[in-house]
């Protein structure tokens, strides 16, 4: 029996797994294949092509702007959302180097949070609840403390879903706010009170290898990394046009789509938290309000997450998981084990746009067989 | 998310040597042997699997019993040692 098919029957493959990679949006593609033919000159040339790639450009990062209420030299193209997270973080440490190098964050960013942080500063690493919020406290508490270059706190958590409070406190001593908001970006308001934020255009319908830089007028930011003469002293390397077009024209869309989307889906994850919360030695993972609309992890007690992924996709279903079996370090989630919560036998559930009802009630209707036979 | 060390304490009363397991099976073989002991009794996991950190503790909190901490066992392995209370 392949992926898909059950007793027979053919089903459609329900992707659920929007939170690694939201399918491109048809507003995407249609932006992205108009303007494969007309973005490919140099933006910097004074040639009619080159003025085109150029127009092109500025009218990406002028829709960005636009939609993300900023201003349009506060937006960069990256080539990933990760590479915003660098460039953002580091380069907020990197002008204040003099001051010292200690970048404060949560126990539950990224990995590439963590991993900036370690290559580029000394990290110190502020602790969560058992629902994965930050202790803010301890956060504004340890800014404070001497040689405190950064402090970084995502938007909302890549997998338990669980919002942090951005925007909620101020750090002393003029210490500026990186926000990885990766995990929110085009599903929700950006949160107020940072100096740099990061996104990723795959996580809204964008094409992937486009990343979105944010860097508050007036923030002190220096470049972590050699310095390259293209349109924006911020981002290196030849610009992507067609693909930053495309991701700005998805953000768009999705933008205008969210209010309706965003609760069909919120209503959709209760689902499938009540039904995960009803099966026996099962943990519901995260903030049950205060999340993402879209998203849900859950534990099973006893059972193999790898083997619990590959039996949801022999029913057709793509999730995720955060346990070790399932990654390549064979180390667990830090997300999951910095919360306390069980890291075996776990599954992250998270919509896209084209996700219907009758995809939740099948879940629905197969998760607690899947469980049981995981289980024996 | 590790607890306190606790004061030297003496032997477990039940020993389950989990080593080259890979998650589940380390809080598999705990949640089985957790019935073999009395109330108030102390089971130590030896195990190799770097989520039996994370989950020893989530079982007892999830189960309701006690976890008292980790230790090294005489060849470095760490034990995570629990006692039964429901």
């Amino acid at each position: 029996m392949s992926a898909g098919e059950e007793q027979g029957r053919a089903v459609r493959p329900v992707y659920l797994d929007s939170a690694s990679s939201e399918p491109l949006h048809p507003a995407a593609r249609e932006t992205l294949l108009a303007a494969l033919d007309r973005g490919y000159a140099d933006p910097r040339r004074l040639h009619g092509p080159g003025r085109d790639a150029r127009l092109l450009l500025d009218n990406a990062r002028a829709v960005v702007a636009e939609s993300l209420q900023v201003r349009p030299d506060e937006v960069s193209f990256t080539t990933s959302g990760t590479t915003a997270v660098h460039l953002g973080l580091l380069g907020l440490a990197r002008a204040r180097r003099t001051r010292g190098a200690v970048i404060v964050h949560s126990e539950v960013e990224h990995s590439a949070v963590h991993q900036a942080a370690r290559w580029g500063g000394e990290p110190l690493v502020v602790g969560v609840m058992g629902d994965g919020t930050v202790y803010d406290g301890d956060l504004v508490a340890n800014s404070v403390a001497p040689g405190v270059a950064v402090c970084a706190l995502q938007s909302a958590n890549h997998e338990v879903g669980t919002l942090q409070p951005v925007g909620e406190f101020e750090l002393a001593n003029d210490v500026p706010l990186f926000v990885d908001a990766c995990a929110s970006m085009g599903r929700l308001p950006l949160p107020s009170g940072w100096s740099a934020l990061a996104g990723s255009a795959h996580k809204w319908g964008g094409p992937a290898g486009v990343g979105i830089l944010l860097v508050r007028t007036g923030v002190r930011w220096e470049n972590p990394f050699p310095d390259d003469d293209r349109t924006d002293h911020r981002a290196g390397g030849f610009e992507n046009v067609p693909a930053a077009l495309a991701a700005a024209a998805a953000l768009q869309t999705v933008m205008a789509e969210r209010t309706e989307l965003n609760a069909r889906h919120h209503a959709w994850i209760e689902r499938i938290r009540a039904t995960a919360e009803s099966l026996p030695d099962t943990e519901v993972v995260g903030a049950p309000d205060r999340r993402l609309p879209h998203l849900v992890t859950f534990s099973c007690l006893y059972a193999n997450g790898e083997a619990l992924v590959t039996a949801l996709d022999r029913r057709g279903f793509g999730v995720a998981s955060g346990s070790a079996c399932t990654a390549s370090t064979l180390e667990p989630s830090h997300v999951l084990a910095a919360m306390g919560a069980l890291t075996h036998g776990n599954v992250r559930v998270s919509l896209t746009r084209d996700t219907t009802a009758e995809d939740i009630e099948r879940f629905c209707a197969v998760l607690p067989e899947v469980v049981a036979e995981v289980r024996a | 998310m590790t607890e306190p060390a606790p004061a030297p304490e003496p032997g477990p009363d039940l020993e389950l040597d989990c080593r080259g397991m890979i998650c589940p099976q380390p809080v598999i073989e705990l949640a089985r042997a957790i019935h073999d002991v009395a109330v108030g009794d102390v089971v130590a996991v030896a195990a190799t699997d770097p989520a039996t950190r994370y989950d020893v503790p989530a079982w007892c909190r999830m189960k309701e019993q006690e976890y008292l901490g980790e230790a090294p066992a005489a060849d470095g392995v760490p034990t995570y040692r629990v006692r039964r209370i429901s």
